[in-house]
């Protein structure tokens, strides 16, 4: 059979040349253990080497349980492996025609087959019990201290601070900080390249946090690896979560659904603070926040409309429509002359409140102020040679609201 | 006495093909049907698989060099389809059409004429599909998962062409599998009781099932996204008292089974090789098909195993990982006879063998990580990174596609009745080999540092492991165009093959020439426990 | 359930090559592509672009009369053995099989939607948490009259919901419909029992009464659309119960449509003298899609408006 004679100049057995030398089986035995050997080592140091390469142990007692479980599972898989491959690569040292093996001729047994049929299952037994355990942990989800709405947007985050009967006590948005310029090689990429935002999340440790997770217009999800948790942040949909951080510092997460164009630009950035430290940081952002909210009654110059505007536009509206308000048509319409910009305020304040619907053009209304619509809509009306001469006022916004009530 | 009723008036030799291209346009034979399916999803195969070099070389390193995000995100959509849809199920269907047949002692599949149909509609199907990528808007962006409301409210307009694309792909299955069925069911030669048929048949009848019950469940899926779409239901928005929750549920109540689906057939393809080339009977034949029966049946209620991390009730989530991690078990007895049926063999190394033992231990890594997924409380950390990733390629690539390849290797003998060049074959085995661990292996250490999936663009931490990845991808990528080479190489000019081929091979088809004849058999053969399988 | 016989030597058939096939694949593809058009223009309120649906359409429907006309020439020929006969029943066995799983999806989406969905965003169950946050004003009952956001979905003015009294039944349409399917199912039966008596009149008639019955239920599922549009105000547009009543019905009426039209092949084809009590697979076939029809009509009838 002219294809048996090719196997001198087979693959596996050049591979393991060494082991076929020094006698059939001794020397399988020796090869097929140093591989085994080595492979678990590997790994064994790979994992040593930290974080880079393995599940981050994390900061809650929930991120620890499950970096266990992880390794648990993970080394009764190599262990069931070790017996398998081994087995394998040991037959395929020793059992070959080019040795005259004869081939046996059994080919089944109820013991055996039983066998690795009930030792499985016992071991996935074995694996089951903690799992459901910690699983039961994370569901309990009462006695918290303190409740945050995270609200995932097209693409960026929203978080609100509940009050007691759950109102809204203090809200921003938080976006990507990492400048274009280092996305596209034009600049060096920074440490935290694409984990960093202008407005992150604030926490206290040692207490616990409850997170509501919804989103706006699409399924988001929110992932703080160092906590354990993540969860899908659906529109119209409630899902809950729960941390109770143990040390003080920053922890970095990302968007893991896909939610369009700029999934891969969303991160979420946690800051875990000392107690007093933030009881400190939340009293005066809720004075300031509460300050914000008198804004619209102001009015502005046609210089602070413009760098305000130039500012939330950055912000809000660039990754889209881009800097130079060109857009990406056309699927992103361009700012510079479109009729919507150059037309009557009113309907161009419409657009950014309520959006367009089918189109990826959302609804600012609840993200933003209307002092900051208004600065945005006037920087549209006069930036990259658009000139309407018009000005917009927070007025006009809140007239354009109350209008629709 | 030839008992084949001929349908022919005229009298040129029907059992011969017509000349020239209408012979493929027009033709009703298996063998030339399953030629075309296997040269349409190599083609497929090709193209979903530089969509996923574009994506290896836009993560090469961080930031973004070729490539905008909006596009990217086309690029894994179509990928995933294309090499699901296009690439690995075509694959397999054509293989049972050239081998069902053969193996049960049959002329021809039962319903010629639909045999040709289920075919032909794909190349229209695909071409719809990769259309969309140059109209207005851009093609699919939702990923091959395509959630509501992103695939609904928020997707581009060509998602219409998409799920009526999905719609035709989903009746051909249907059809090709309706065929499979009737043929295993009805054509069978006398004496090729259930219990003696080949496991690729078994596996086959079995994958036939899946199909004809989960396809019309994702027609549904798209049907309703297609009326949330133009005709203003809310299925998917909860605004309207409906759940984006939902879809997922019906998607994925399809797409469990579909990843059984895409390697079932594997199964029984690697029941094939490696009993001949380690000479000794299959060990377990028996349980093999209990096996495969159990998986079949676990595998509808496993879906929300996908879903861990959409929030379900508690008692839900425990009820799918339990059930989740009991398909390790019928998958381990398969595994473990494998190892049996080499044990105490009498063991050569031709390619195809090389392809199938590289299956059972790389898909048995890919089982392993798919059991870590099914650790609840695991998964929120692995759910949707690379560790995901990292799974279903292993299971996919060195598990689906290397049965795929490993077939081609140990039938194209059969098919055109010349040997491969050992050499070229052992070549491309070690290229693939590498080349694979060197692309998937490190997604492990992306996924479980954080790194999500579906993203153009990662944070340094990441670097290293997707270079080294990127590289590996275009070591595999080229070694499979290598593998179209030998391919050709083999059916131009390959040394002539004898009838059995391979020393140890049983079964029907080596009891036919090489070439096996138009007609594989026109009067049934009579089969025995001994030739059977 | 083996259905070949050992022993036994069966002749097989091996069709020609054939146009039809890749010429359906055509006609579907450019049809496909056409209702795609079509509706990308209707949404986007552009003047609708149909010809290439009703091109595909046609080139379908002219592929597929040929493609039956041939294959019953071939049976008539005597070129069709036993054992394809026998595929044609697995086939048909099969397709229908796949049918149930279609409409198991719509099923699957209604139960889903009101024991699960509206219950959580009504404020119930596990994740009742999702009602009582985002959703206070919604109340958690079905038929649904009161969408989550009625701005987006406006409210169904009435649902299907069966009358309170006890008289108005009578002039409640899905139970007629239920009578007229369910007896129509028994006068199909009627039908083959008189083919395989060879009694070919009491066959014609069975039969015919049957159409008959199937074009009136079309009618009358269409009297209850104009209703429910009209009258009711219930809309695909008006939420999750409107989705699902239209979605369900309305696939089913496409199928009595189909089913119908088959029925109405058979009975041209009996006219023509063509069946025997022993071959009348054509027949038989669209007689089982019938019953199947029928069998999810009761579902809906106790699903969709009962319950
Ligand atoms: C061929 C396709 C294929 C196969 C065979 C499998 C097999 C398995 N898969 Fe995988 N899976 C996919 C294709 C496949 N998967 C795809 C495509 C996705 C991603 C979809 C997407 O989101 O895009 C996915 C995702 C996926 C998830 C979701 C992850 C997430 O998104 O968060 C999960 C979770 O449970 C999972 C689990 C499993 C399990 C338990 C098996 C089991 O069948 C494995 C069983 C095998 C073994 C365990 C090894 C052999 C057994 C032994 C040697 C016996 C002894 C072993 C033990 C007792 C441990 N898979
Ligand atoms: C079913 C089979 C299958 C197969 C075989 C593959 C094959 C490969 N896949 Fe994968 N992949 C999926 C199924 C599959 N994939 C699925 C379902 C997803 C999820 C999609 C989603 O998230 O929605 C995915 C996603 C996916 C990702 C994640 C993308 C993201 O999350 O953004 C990546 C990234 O590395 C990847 C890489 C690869 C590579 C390098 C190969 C290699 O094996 C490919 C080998 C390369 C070739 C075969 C190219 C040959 C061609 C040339 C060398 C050029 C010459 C060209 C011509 C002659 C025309 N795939
Ligand atoms: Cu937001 Cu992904
Ligand atoms: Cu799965």
């Amino acid at each position: 059979m002219q294809p048996v004679t090719h196997n001198r100049r087979g693959g596996l057995r050049r591979l393991f040349r060494t082991g076929i030398r020094s006698g059939a089986r001794v020397g399988g035995r020796t090869v097929a253990a140093r591989f085994l050997t080595g492979i678990v080592a590997l790994l064994a140091t790979a994992f040593a080497y930290g974080d880079d390469l393995n599940m981050p142990v994390g900061v809650t007692d929930i991120s620890r349980q499950v970096y266990d479980l992880h390794m648990l599972i993970f080394w009764i898989c190599v262990a069931i492996g070790v017996v398998v491959f081994g087995a394998i690569i040991w037959s395929v040292l020793n059992h070959r025609k080019s040795f005259g093996v004869e081939p046996a001729t059994w080919h089944e047994s109820t013991r055996l087959e039983l066998a690795w049929t009930i030792i499985p299952t016992v071991i996935l037994i074995v694996m089951a019990i903690p799992a459901t355990r910690v699983l039961i942990a994370m569901y309990d989800t009462g006695g918290e201290d303190m409740v945050v709405e995270v609200r995932g947007y097209q693409w960026k985050w929203e978080y609100k601070y509940l009050d007691d009967d759950m109102n809204t006590s203090l809200r921003f948005m938080s976006n990507l900080a990492t400048p274009k310029d280092e996305t596209y090689g034009k600049s060096a990429k920074g440490e935290h390249y694409l984990l960093e935002v202008d407005e992150p999340l604030r926490i206290p440790i040692n207490r616990k946090v409850r997170f509501l997770v919804t989103a706006n217009d699409v399924i988001h999800a929110w992932w703080v690896p160092d906590f354990g948790i993540k969860r899908d942040a659906i529109p119209g949909i409630i899902n809950e979560l729960w941390a109770i951080v143990e040390e003080p510092g920053v922890y970095r997460g990302q968007c893991t659904e896909l939610c369009g164009k700029d999934h891969g630009f969303m991160p979420i950035v946690v800051h875990a603070m000392e107690e007093a430290e933030y009881d400190a940081w939340y009293a005066e952002q809720q004075q300031q926040y509460l300050a914000l909210q008198t804004m619209k009654d102001k009015t502005f110059t046609h210089e602070e409309l413009m760098a305000n505007g130039e500012a939330v536009y950055s912000k809000y509206c660039a990754s889209c429509h881009m800097a130079n308000g060109q857009g990406v048509p056309p699927v992103f319409p361009a700012l510079v002359g479109s009729e919507v910009v150059l037309g009557p305020k009113a309907g161009h304040i419409d657009v950014i409140l309520n959006g367009r619907q089918g189109t990826a053009m959302q609804a600012f209304g609840s993200q933003l102020r209307e002092d900051e619509i208004a600065a945005v809509v006037h920087y549209k009306r006069h930036a990259w040679g658009n000139d309407t001469g018009d000005v917009t006022q927070p007025a006009d916004v809140v007239a354009l609201k109350s209008k629709e009530g | 006495m030839s008992a084949v009723i001929d349908a022919h008036h005229d009298d040129h030799d029907h059992h011969g093909p017509a000349k020239g291209i209408a012979r493929w346009l027009f033709t009703t034979n298996h063998k030339d049907i399953g030629t075309l399916y296997l040269w349409f999803s190599f083609i497929m195969f090709l193209i979903g698989g530089t969509m996923a070099l574009i994506i290896r070389a836009e993560l090469f390193q961080p930031g973004l060099q070729f490539v905008e995000p909006e596009f990217f995100n086309q690029m894994t959509t179509n990928h995933g389809l294309i090499m699901v849809f296009g690439a690995i199920m075509p694959a397999f269907v054509g293989l049972a059409n050239w081998l069902v047949p053969m193996m049960v002692g049959a002329p021809d599949m039962a319903l010629p004429r639909m045999n040709n149909l289920s075919f032909w509609i794909l190349p229209f199907a695909f071409s719809m599909l990769l259309m969309t990528l140059f109209m207005e808007g851009g093609g699919p962006n939702f990923g091959w998962t395509f959630y509501a409301p992103l695939s609904t409210t928020y997707a581009p307009d060509t998602v219409t062409f998409f799920i009526f694309g999905v719609h035709m792909m989903g009746a051909s299955s249907i059809m090709g599998s309706i065929n499979i069925i009737a043929t295993i069911l009805n054509m069978r030669a006398p004496g090729m009781t259930y219990m003696r048929m080949p496991l690729f048949v078994w596996t086959w009848l079995i994958t036939a099932y899946l199909l004809i019950a989960v396809m019309p469940v994702l027609a549904g899926a798209v049907t309703m996204m297609l009326f949330d779409i133009h005709f203003g239901t809310s299925f998917f928005s909860a605004a309207g008292g409906g759940d984006p929750v939902m879809f997922q549920h019906i998607f994925w109540f399809f797409g469990h089974p579909e990843v059984y689906i895409m390697i079932l057939p594997a199964f029984g393809i690697v029941s094939a090789i490696i009993p001949t080339f380690a000479r000794k009977r299959l060990f377990g034949y028996d349980s093999m098909v209990y096996a495969t029966a159990s998986i079949a049946f676990l595998s509808f209620i496993v879906w929300a195993h996908h879903m861990f991390t959409v929030g379900m009730p508690l008692a839900g989530q425990l009820f799918f990982m339990y059930s989740t991690m009991l398909i390790a078990v019928p998958t381990g007895v398969k595994v473990f006879n494998w190892v049996a049926t080499m044990w105490k063999g009498s063991m050569t190394f031709e390619t195809p063998m090389l392809f199938a033992i590289a299956f059972v231990i790389l898909f048995t890594m890919g089982g392993f990580s798919g059991l870590m997924l099914a650790i609840t409380p695991a998964d929120y950390q692995y759910h949707d990174t690379y560790f995901v990733v990292a799974h279903f390629h292993y299971v996919l690539v060195p598990g689906a596609l290397f049965s795929i390849i490993a077939a081609v290797y140990y039938w194209l003998p059969k098919w055109c009745g010349r040997m491969v060049d050992e050499r070229l074959g052992k070549t491309h085995f070690w290229l693939s080999f590498i080349g694979v661990n060197v692309t998937f292996f490190p997604q492990h250490f992306s996924g479980l540092a954080g790194m999500p999936r579906r993203i153009p663009d990662y944070a340094l931490a990441f670097a290293d492991f997707n270079m080294v990845s990127s590289i590996g991808a275009f070591i595999f990528g080229f070694s499979q165009v290598f593998f179209m080479y030998v391919v050709i190489k083999t059916i131009r000019s390959g040394r002539p093959a004898t009838a059995r081929v391979w020393e140890g091979a049983t079964g029907l088809e080596w009891e036919l020439p090489s070439p096996a004849p138009y007609h594989s058999f026109s009067t049934p053969p009579k089969v025995t426990a001994e030739n059977a399988h | 359930m083996a259905s070949h016989t050992p022993g036994e030597t069966p002749a097989y058939y091996i069709p020609h090559e054939g146009w039809y096939p890749v010429w359906l694949a055509l006609s579907t593809c450019v049809m496909m592509l056409g209702l795609g058009s079509w509706l990308n223009t209707a949404s986007a309120g552009e003047e609708p672009n149909t010809l290439f649906f009703w091109l595909g359409f046609g080139g379908l429907a002219i592929v597929l009369f040929q493609w039956f006309a041939k294959v019953v020439r071939e049976n008539h020929a005597g070129l069709v053995s036993g054992q394809l006969k026998r595929s044609y029943v697995w086939g048909m066995g099969w397709f229908i099989f796949s049918e149930v799983m279609f409409f198991a999806a719509f099923f699957g989406a209604l139960f889903y939607a009101r024991n699960l969905a509206v219950a959580w965003l009504g404020g119930d169950g596990a994740k009742g948490i999702t009602g009582d946050y985002l959703w206070p004003e919604f109340e958690n009952t079905w038929p649904v009259v009161n969408n989550p956001n009625p701005e987006v979905f406006t409210n169904p003015g009435e649902s299907m919901a069966p009358p309170s009294t006890a008289s108005a039944w009578a002039g409640y349409l899905p139970l007629w419909n239920t009578v007229i399917l369910l007896t129509s199912s028994v006068t199909v039966h009627f039908a083959h029992t008189a083919l395989k008596n060879d009694n070919r009149n009491r066959f014609i008639t069975w039969l015919g009464l049957t159409v008959a019955l199937g074009i009136i239920f079309l009618i009358l599922q269409g009297e209850e659309y104009i209703h429910a549009y009209q009258e009711l105000g219930l809309t695909l547009e008006s939420g999750i119960y409107g989705s699902t009543f239209f979605i369900l019905t309305g696939f089913h009426g496409f199928h009595v449509t189909l089913g119908t039209f088959m029925l109405a092949v058979q009975l041209v084809r009996a006219i023509r003298g063509h069946f025997s009590h022993e071959d009348c697979f054509g027949f038989e076939a669209s007689s089982w899609y019938w019953h199947f029809v029928d069998v999810v009509w009761v579902g809906l009838f106790f699903f969709v408006y009962l319950l």
